[in-house]
């Protein structure tokens, strides 16, 4: 019995540190003062993350980053909560049909998903590159809110919404006042993660964005390609701490376990 | 069916036949009805022996980066699961904060060390154990070490919920009755966790062979693997049948490999419950 938690706390401290080092690396050359990344840094200098409030891709790609995920957030919150419902509350005939159609994004590989709708949606439809983004990210929350609302929908007891009817709510005031309050912490949940899967999301938008059409990540990706300096530390260091907060936020009001 | 029950479920099951699944199938049509029979698209991408070495290098990689991050996951997460209170709440933050962490951040961090001025090669040459610098990035070993890295955390998560769950009052039993901790480890343990193995293991193959990011920024132009391959094919090169084929290559392995991990951990699963009946 000691030897094996001896053993597995070795392999467990080790595996902690090759997780947090490379990011701690990160955010120590985004301060140092070459004009390519080298660690351990020479001198001390917040030169770049004055440059990186210069490069508009990375302002402009933040921006609507943002506001991709927001929106996408919200649609994919405002189908699924409806089909989270009926699917935990209504006999429904193959349930699990209907279930497996609602995480299907999941199953498609994203950069698969990526190619199709910009060649149906873009190409074909002719939709506006920023309707056919968010269509893409919208597809792309849908499994986490229906996974999630799934679970906080069956830790809701049931009677509760009975007694309600039986006190005279009709079934759509009982569906506002009662089982959402009730499922509040699922929908937060579901709205952070969705965010966060949007807001770093790669293989979708990469086929989606353009001159005009900005994200953060893929303009990260673009400018690494051609540039190798401690900007780019910087704007990690920027989404870390985006990271960071939305994790605080998780862990005061619903309980990291939420999350995963 | 209820008529609420409809007019709850269509909007999304719309929205998913005409958004997805309808855009899906229309990229796949063409890569059978384009060439002079129906699968000669197929036929001419799978003769092709760079397009084979490309599926090859693929699967590898999802295949080494499974197995490694079992396993470092496995010891990682018992360790974890038997911790309480406010180091499993830490380790916790750690062990989630790369998961939510964008991956283009994650895999930056590997450029910086396996580079040809990287920290590894730097230190190596400082201590003179090198001479010139070693070609780490670039890499097949560069993939599998980025997509290690992006996600051992995800196994280490499905591993701590399948360990929370554990009997120990089984391992401790044959512990009394004398067991070696290997056997016991590979008899009484592996078993119970069986599903959060295969769990994990769904989602770190399937994530592995279908990423992008990883492969893209680590691999270089001579590591291709199918992700990268679609991109290059479609956006750089303008030909949509060729990366439509990819895509439906890409999506059948990844199907496979789902109902094929799943139907064992459901085979293993009966197995174990029949026998611990009996």
């Amino acid at each position: 019995m000691k030897s094996k938690i001896r053993f597995s706390s070795i392999v467990g401290f080790i595996v902690l540190l090759l997780l947090i080092l490379p990011l701690a690396m990160v955010v120590v050359t985004s301060f140092g003062t070459e004009a390519t990344i080298s660690f351990p840094i020479k001198g001390f200098t917040f030169e770049w993350y004055h440059n990186l409030f210069q490069q508009p891709d990375f302002v402009d790609g933040m921006k609507m980053s943002f506001i991709v995920a927001i929106i996408a957030s919200c649609l994919a919150l405002l189908v699924g909560i409806p089909a989270v419902y009926a699917l935990t509350r209504f006999q429904i005939h193959r349930r699990n049909w209907f279930q497996n159609i609602f995480l299907s994004p999941a199953l498609i590989p994203e950069i698969v998903i990526g190619f199709a709708l910009y060649q149906t949606l873009v190409i074909s439809f002719g939709l506006p590159l920023f309707i056919s983004l968010l269509i893409g990210h919208f597809l792309l929350c849908l499994p986490y809110v229906i996974r999630l609302l799934t679970a906080g929908m069956l830790d809701l007891d049931k009677s509760i919404e009975e007694a309600a009817w039986m006190v005279g709510y009709n079934k759509v005031i009982t569906f506002f006042k009662i089982v959402i309050p009730n499922i509040k912490q699922s929908i937060m949940a579901a709205f952070i993660l969705s965010f966060i899967n949007s807001f770093n999301n790669i293989p979708i938008t990469l086929f989606m964005n353009g001159p005009s059409l900005n994200m953060l990540p893929t303009s990260i990706l673009n400018y690494l390609e051609n540039n190798y300096d401690p900007t780019v530390s910087a704007v990690s260091v920027i989404l870390m701490i985006i990271t960071a907060a939305l994790m605080m936020i998780a862990e005061k009001y619903l309980g990291l376990n939420k999350l995963v | 069916m209820k008529k609420r029950a409809v007019l709850f479920l269509l909007p999304g099951l719309l929205l998913i036949f005409i958004l997805l699944i309808y855009p899906v199938i229309r990229m796949f049509i063409p890569t059978f009805t384009g060439g002079q029979t129906i699968f000669s698209n197929y036929q001419s991408f799978f003769s092709s022996e760079n397009n084979v070495q490309i599926i090859f290098r693929t699967l590898f990689i999802a295949v080494m980066t499974t197995l490694v991050t079992l396993g470092l996951g496995l010891p990682t997460a018992y360790w974890i699961s038997r911790l309480s209170g406010r180091w499993r709440k830490i380790i916790s933050i750690i062990v989630l904060f790369p998961i939510l962490t964008n991956a283009v951040v994650r895999n930056f961090a590997w450029i910086m060390i396996l580079g040809k001025n990287g920290v590894i090669n730097n230190f190596l040459m400082k201590m003179h154990i090198i001479s010139s610098p070693l070609t780490l990035l670039y890499t097949n070993l560069a993939i599998i070490i980025g997509a290690v890295y992006l996600f051992l955390p995800i196994m280490i998560t499905s591993l701590v919920s399948s360990y929370t769950q554990l009997n120990s009052e089984i391992e401790e039993a044959a512990e009394v009755l004398g067991s070696r901790p290997i056997v016991v480890f590979f008899k009484i343990i592996i078993p119970q966790i069986s599903v959060g193995i295969f769990t994990g293991s769904i989602l770190v193959f399937v994530g592995a062979l279908t990423a992008y990011t990883t492969p893209q920024l680590l691999g270089g132009n001579k590591n291709m693997v199918l992700a990268t391959l679609l991109q290059q094919q479609s956006i750089t090169l303008g030909d949509w049948t060729s990366a439509s084929v990819i895509a439906i290559v890409l999506t059948v392995i990844a199907f496979i490999t789902m109902i094929a991990l799943n139907w064992v951990s459901k085979v293993i699963d009966r197995r174990n419950s029949h026998e611990i009946k009996n």
